[in-house]
């Protein structure tokens, strides 16, 4: 009996995966209970074209225990600045290594990397600056000079582009918090008559003249702006300036032909790949390779499935790491089936079976944990900082551990009640 | 194992053969160890050129950016490091590499009950990277290989490969051991091992041998080199287990057995 509902559960995960895995998604309904749901493979920047952007922060300036959240901040404003830009589902992940701290950003289906980069690496420090005049002294004749006032950036509580209604160009409008306000009213109020320079990262975008005090909460910044630069810089704005400075040192940008190329050959290739396994497994070991197969096609759709539902994000490498994992996954049906030529001629069929299958678990056991050893460390799920934390060898070890894991589900559990069915039915005849 | 110094020569003169072309010609190593740009563009006539650079400043990448623009160029793929990621890339595989091995070692010691398997299985690893560093300096002098971050990837699976090769030859060594008891040549024994899972071995190498071909042949040109890594390592990988690890541990063996006469 129990047999019987080991093989109604293998058959129920490979239905259930094969509908996940095929690109229609499932729609059913039993009474009041519907499920109607489509389930998309998440593509990496290489197969589905983006930008990767590597930023290191520059700490020189930050006493040693506040570094840590200077970078929280980095991290946080790079988080905000590319949800306002409108990238669907970026990662941005901090990495640090021997005092370096980096940044590292991934948009995926971005492909204009310079807007990109302005977006994010620009420190956007915004702060209005007043005039004083200093008299003439007996060396010097009068003169004036700029003097930071209290008001900046965070005082700001939103920002968006308008059009100025004189000019016709695009313009800032800003909107200041409650306190913003009133130290804004307190400084146009000091400076009725004179210019009010405001300056964004060391040069000034605009030096209105004050002609009242102004109260209230909103103000304009009417630069010399483009569309798109005032589109920035609200973006900008509104996610606040970088607490520190930071400095883009890697940049990675695949367009979206080369990854649709790249996906086009690896499923060749992985079809290909698979047929030739195949036919060698058949060729070599007859009925039991038609069973192997049968075990190999399985875990190709349970695998596909897994990553859909997971999500895993799927790359070159992970392509490779999944390839690799299927060679892994016939290994355990060949340790099997030369055990079983090794065991037929000592005892009857369906004990030989057995047997070779409890001797081979050992091998597969042993080599299969050194495999998962391997991808532990590459894959870094622990965030171990003196290792690799994002990239290609991560995707590798991704699939690679999850192919070792599906096989050996695949390679015992399928497989081997496969092959009981088959035996039990020849001695019935 | 009657040959046994005939597979040291064997291996020895690969080895060799890969150190004397790392000294000569060293390795053709990517942007991602050295720092710099490659840049692929197509152009209005539909041809497609890949350009390199040095590592350069921010504002210079994006003259050249502007300047392919302007010639009415449509960028494939941009790829800009700058020089200071290189060395932490090589540490941090260095890190990698040192704590797998180091983790395998002490499971097969565990599992095996015994350092000397541990020892040989990590030896016959270190076999085969020597001959992958040794093949992917040549094959970069020839063929313009390249030594990039995919090749680390590669070098890793080698080794978690190697050593599952060679465990399953362990396992079959400890059983047959558990079998007979006391008693029995060891080098008889290791023998009849390595006869007894050659097909196995030789069968699973030829599935992996297969996916690898195929993504060499189909698979595209990013990842065609690393696919030609993992065949190399493949094929040593195969070889070294009985070839290899198990003569080390023969070799061993026998020492210890003469040490305690």
């Amino acid at each position: 009996m129990k047999k019987i509902w080991l093989i109604s559960f293998i058959f129920v995960v490979t239905l259930a995966a094969t509908l996940i895995a095929l690109p229609y998604g499932i729609k059913f309904k039993i009474g009041n209970f519907s499920i109607d749901k489509k389930f998309d493979l998440k593509l990496g920047l290489d197969l589905a074209g983006g930008s990767q952007l590597t930023f290191e922060a520059d700490l020189s300036n930050i006493p040693e225990e506040k570094r840590k959240t200077a970078v929280e901040g980095v991290r946080n404003v790079i988080e905000k600045r590319v949800n306002l830009f409108g990238v669907s589902e970026p990662t941005v992940q901090t990495s640090r290594f021997e005092g370096k701290e980096r940044i590292i950003v991934e948009l995926p289906g971005i492909t204009d990397t310079q807007t990109a980069i302005t977006l994010i690496g620009k420190t956007a420090q915004l702060q209005f600056f007043e005039i004083q005049d200093i008299p003439a002294t007996q060396t010097a004749s009068a003169s004036s000079q700029l003097v930071a006032t209290n008001l900046t950036g965070a005082d700001l509580k939103s920002a968006s582009v308008v059009f100025d209604s004189q000019t016709g160009k695009p313009a800032i409008s800003i909107e200041f918090t409650d306190e913003g306000g009133k130290k804004f009213e307190e400084i146009t109020g000091r400076n009725v008559g004179k210019t009010l320079p405001i300056i964004l990262d060391d040069a000034i975008v605009s030096a209105p003249v004050v002609q009242e005090r102004i109260s209230g909460t909103s103000a304009q910044i009417s630069g010399t702006f483009t569309i798109d630069e005032a589109k920035q810089l609200a973006i900008q704005l509104n996610a606040g300036a970088l607490p520190v400075p930071v400095n883009l040192v890697k940049e990675k940008t695949i367009g979206p032909t080369l990854g649709e190329m790249s996906v086009k050959q690896s499923i060749l290739a992985g079809i290909v790949g698979i047929s030739m396994v195949l036919l060698f497994m058949i060729l070599s070991y007859g009925k039991l390779g038609i069973i192997a197969g049968a075990g190999l096609l399985i875990f190709a759709v349970i695998t596909l499935a897994l990553y859909k539902l997971i999500p895993v994000t799927l790359t070159l490498p992970g392509i490779a790491g999944f390839m690799l994992s299927v060679g892994m996954a016939v290994d355990s049906n060949i340790l099997i089936f030369e055990r079983f030529k090794e065991e037929k001629g000592k005892r009857a069929l369906a004990d030989a079976l057995e047997v070779s299958f409890g001797r081979a678990w050992d091998s597969i056991r042993d080599a299969n944990i050194a495999t998962i050893v391997t991808a532990f460390i590459l894959a870094n799920p622990l965030e171990w900082n003196f290792l690799h934390i994002s990239g290609p060898v991560r995707g590798f070890a991704f699939t690679l551990m999850l192919g070792i894991f599906i096989s050996l589900f695949t390679g015992i559990v399928v497989s081997r009640n496969l092959i009981r069915l088959l035996i039990r039915e020849r001695r019935e005849k | 194992m009657k040959y046994r110094w005939l597979y040291l020569l064997i291996s020895g003169t690969l080895i060799i053969a890969g150190v004397i072309s790392i000294i000569k010609w060293g390795f053709n190593v990517g942007i991602e160890f050295t720092g710099g740009i490659v840049a692929e563009y197509k152009f209005p006539d539909e041809t497609q050129k890949v350009f390199r650079y040095p590592p350069k400043s921010e504002e210079e990448i994006e003259k050249i950016r502007t300047d392919f623009k302007e010639l009415g160029a449509t960028e494939v793929s941009f790829e800009s490091v700058g020089p200071t990621i290189g060395p932490e890339l090589v540490k941090k595989t260095i890190y990698a590499i040192a704590i797998s091995a180091g983790l395998i070692l002490l499971w097969i010691a565990y599992q095996f009950k015994s350092f000397k398997f541990g020892i040989s299985a990590i030896i016959a690893t270190i076999h085969d990277g020597l001959i992958l560093l040794g093949a992917f300096s040549l094959l970069g002098h020839f063929f313009g290989a390249e030594i990039d971050f995919l090749f680390v990837t590669a070098i890793l699976t080698i080794i978690s490969f190697s050593v599952h090769d060679t465990i399953v030859v362990f396992d079959r060594i400890r059983e047959r051991k558990k079998k007979f008891a006391v008693g029995g040549d060891f080098e008889t024994l290791a023998n009849e091992s390595i006869s007894e899972t050659m097909v196995r071995s030789l069968n699973n190498s030829f599935t992996i041998i297969f996916m690898l071909i195929a993504l060499i042949l189909l698979g595209g040109e990013s990842i065609k080199w690393f696919s030609v890594a993992l065949l190399v390592g493949t094929v040593s990988g195969t070889y070294s287990s009985p070839f290899v690890a198990i003569p080390i541990l023969v070799t061993w063996d026998e020492l210890q057995k003469k040490l305690k006469k």
